[in-house]
């Protein structure tokens, strides 16, 4: 017996359950990535939300919505809520569906995984909602007032809504471990006969290095914030000075995951990119082994810089100098990935729909806020711009490019295939207008108010910070709803439309684009042939 | 390549992937002592090491005009019955020039309880400059139920102090000795 039929069999295992059945016991793997992106659209609008409550407490100055408890409980559970609710399970959500059509797999390796780390997160979504909502009720404790940072000794200090947020963790970490496993051992033991590791796609690529990155710091978190709890109800003093700890070893702990995190966001949307571009300039990805070699070096020297956020904390010239420039020398492969799209793009014959303008829009804002990431970098100024609104920016303009427009492009990109149907292309270029704008909006204001000492985490400001601010509200309103007729293009899109082919877009070359759309419940039965072409 | 051969190789991915899971949890974890390592050799200041304060002789010290202010905090660990604070917050200091202050400390169990002072500087930089001539934090501390003393602290700022250094904090943690080790442990976990 051939192993295509081994494999056929593991396909079949579950005769196709219907109805919630089909949900609930899925081991499909196009069903479990429907699921992650619906789950992270939800959570999107949720953490959505909270941004905006906050960012209306902040149109002006004077405390007028919220009390300083649950204003800094909001920005918490915003960070929670995007990082782990919206962005990480959207990129788990297109690796599960575009991975095994890429390599020519039938299903992930491990489809029984792949259900338990996808029903782990529902739970975990609504322990994370519970330790926001906890303190409003009787007995509850105070509100998580700490960040997502969770720092101590203040985070040993609130009330059991702290629990709720650590078991929360201690799920999400358990899911997006399982699921790096499952992409992994995907990809190291399932492509079609004949595919080397150096022919796939990029896109597989980035999630190779992201679910090792994830591997290796995740669980780094989980022994920290177990050893919180421990300090918290067991009388350990891990952080506690006055038992002899240190609350410092929290922020080591924290920032050793804290900082491989950001490029666990960032890879996904550039591999998305790098199968973007090249479709819409219609030239192959230019660079695609530097391209490999910058991400391997992203995520070597992003494990060994987490320092960079405790600068003031107090170390020795020494240490500081080594953690500012390792951050900077980053940028060099960040910059490097940077110029293969522009390369790639060069003398294109590019076309710019929805995706394609998306991928335009992160190139710039992407390059901008890793340029104010430099100037974060740099010791002497980052003693000035700690703990600022300039932070904020900062992070938003590398996070709201380079992780969640890279999902919205690869939505748009891939939602033709997935349904069936085409997107309304007239309403897609609407939402990235006003998408874009408002974000701009929302967040370029913010490094004025950073520049001129507005502080971040803080419920009140200074009457001088006024107008920057209402601007920046304006534009989160703007951001903010302008998620709706995302949501309603892509239930537009479900519904019906246009029909798509296989193809899809003219220019897009790959596996997953040989296949139906939509593609049949089960794909890549038999293995397919693969030529050298499909895959440069 | 055969079914059986895939299976293996599925499976040794698995195992390999998931040792390194339970590798990386258990590394912080190792973190915890790996962490003072770290910080002898980096020079990353931690709390062990700022409170390795000096004995220093007061001889030769010349007093300078300077006026330093030295604030003192204090902290207890929720497992030691006591109050303690110190009886005065803040002193202008001159360098060279040798002063007392005392802290008062009081125990609210009826029980004789042992602690340990753990003394710690802020900015690091001054850990040096500050010599503690006489400190309740060298020795462990004894009180007899409801007992109350003022315990002495006897310093001196030296007058090489760097000039940028204006003000500094000593801060002393707290905790209870269980059963009083014979020589006061710096690192002794409550």
């Amino acid at each position: 017996m051939s192993y295509t039929n081994a494999l056929h069999d593991e396909a079949h295992h579950h005769d196709n359950p219907t109805g919630w059945r089909r949900w609930l016991f899925s081991t499909n793997h196009k069903d479990i990535g429907t699921l992650y992106l619906l789950f992270a659209l939800t959570m999107l609008f949720m953490g959505g939300a909270s941004a905006m409550l906050i960012r209306a407490e902040l149109f002006q100055p004077g405390i007028q919505l919220l009390d300083p408890d649950l204003y800094n409980n909001l920005v918490t559970n915003h960070a929670l809520l995007m990082i782990f609710g919206a962005v990480m399970p959207a990129a788990a959500g297109l690796a599960n569906w575009m991975i095994p059509l890429m390599i020519g797999a039938p299903d992930m390796a491990l489809p029984r995984m792949n259900n338990l780390s996808f029903w782990i997160l529902p739970a975990a979504g609504t322990m994370l909602i519970l330790s926001f909502v906890v303190p409003f009720f009787p007995g509850g404790g105070s509100q998580i007032n700490t960040g997502w940072t969770l720092y101590p000794p203040l985070s040993v200090q609130v009330g059991m809504s702290m629990d709720f947020l650590i078991f929360a963790i201690h799920l999400l970490g358990i899911s997006s471990v399982l699921a790096s496993i499952n992409i992994i051992v995907t990809l190291l033991n399932m492509r079609a006969p004949g595919m080397t590791l150096m022919q796939m796609p990029i896109f597989c690529w980035t999630w190779l290095v992201t679910a090792f990155l994830l591997i290796l710091v995740v669980p780094v978190l989980a022994g920290g914030v177990t050893m919180l709890l421990f300090d918290r109800h067991f009388g350990t003093s891990f952080f506690d000075a006055a038992g002899g700890g240190d609350p410092v070893l929290f922020q080591h702990l924290f920032w050793f995951f804290g900082h491989p995190e950001v490029y666990v966001l960032l890879l996904p949307s550039i591999g998305v990119l790098s199968h973007i571009i090249p479709t819409f300039a219609r030239k192959p990805l230019f660079g695609y082994k530097s391209m490999v070699g910058a991400m391997i070096a992203v995520g070597t020297i992003g494990m060994v810089v987490w320092a960079h956020h405790q600068y003031t904390i107090g170390m020795s010239l020494g240490a500081v100098s080594y953690f500012m420039i390792g951050t900077i020398i980053i940028s060099i492969p960040v910059g490097l990935m940077i110029f293969n799209f522009i390369a790639t793009m060069w003398r294109g014959a590019m076309t710019f729909e929805t995706p394609m303008l998306f991928a335009v829009a992160i190139i710039l804002m992407f390059t901008f806020g890793g340029l104010s990431g430099v100037m974060l970098a740099v010791v002497p100024a980052d003693m000035q711009y700690h703990d600022s609104m300039f932070v904020v920016a900062h992070f938003h303009y590398v996070l709201m490019p380079g992780a969640v427009f890279g999902l919205f492009a690869g939505v748009f990109y891939w939602l033709p295939k997935w349904t069936g149907h085409m997107y309304d292309e007239r309403l897609g270029k609407i939402f990235f207008w006003i998408n874009v704008t408002g974000f701009n909006l929302t967040f370029f204001p913010q490094h004025f108010l950073g520049l001129a000492g507005m502080p971040r985490r803080i419920i009140d400001y200074n009457v001088m910070f006024t107008e920057f601010n209402a601007i920046s509200s304006v534009g989160a309103m703007i951001f903010g709803f302008s998620h709706l007729l995302l949501l309603y293009i892509i239930i537009k899109t479900i519904r019906g439309g246009e029909p798509a082919t296989n193809r899809v877009w003219e220019g897009a070359k790959g596996l997953e684009w040989e296949v139906a759309s939509p593609p049949p419940f089960h794909t890549w039965e038999t293995p397919p042939l693969i030529r050298q072409e499909q895959t440069s | 390549m055969n079914s059986e051969v895939r299976v293996r190789n599925k499976r040794r991915t698995i195992w390999l992937l998931s040792l390194l899971v339970l590798g990386m949890f258990g590394f912080g974890f190792a973190l915890v002592p790996l962490y003072d390592v770290l910080c002898q050799i980096t020079g990353i200041q931690s709390v062990s090491l700022r409170s390795a304060g000096e004995i220093a002789n007061p001889a030769s010290e010349q007093e300078d005009s300077r006026l330093i202010t030295i604030k003192f905090d204090t902290s207890v660990h929720p497992n030691l019955p006591w109050d303690f604070s110190p009886v005065e917050r803040n002193l202008q200091v001159h360098p060279g020039k040798l002063y007392q202050v005392d802290f008062a400390a009081r125990n609210r169990s009826s029980e004789t309880v042992t602690g340990q002072a753990i003394p710690s500087v802020a900015p690091w930089q001054a850990t040096a400059f500050l010599n503690k001539l006489e400190c309740f934090c060298f020795n462990q501390q004894t009180l007899a139920g409801r007992q109350s003393v003022d315990m002495p602290l006897r310093f001196m700022i030296s007058p090489e102090l760097p000039q940028e250094i204006r003000s500094l904090t000593l801060s002393y943690s707290l905790m209870k000795l269980e059963n009083a080790p014979p020589e006061p442990n710096k690192r002794e976990k409550g």
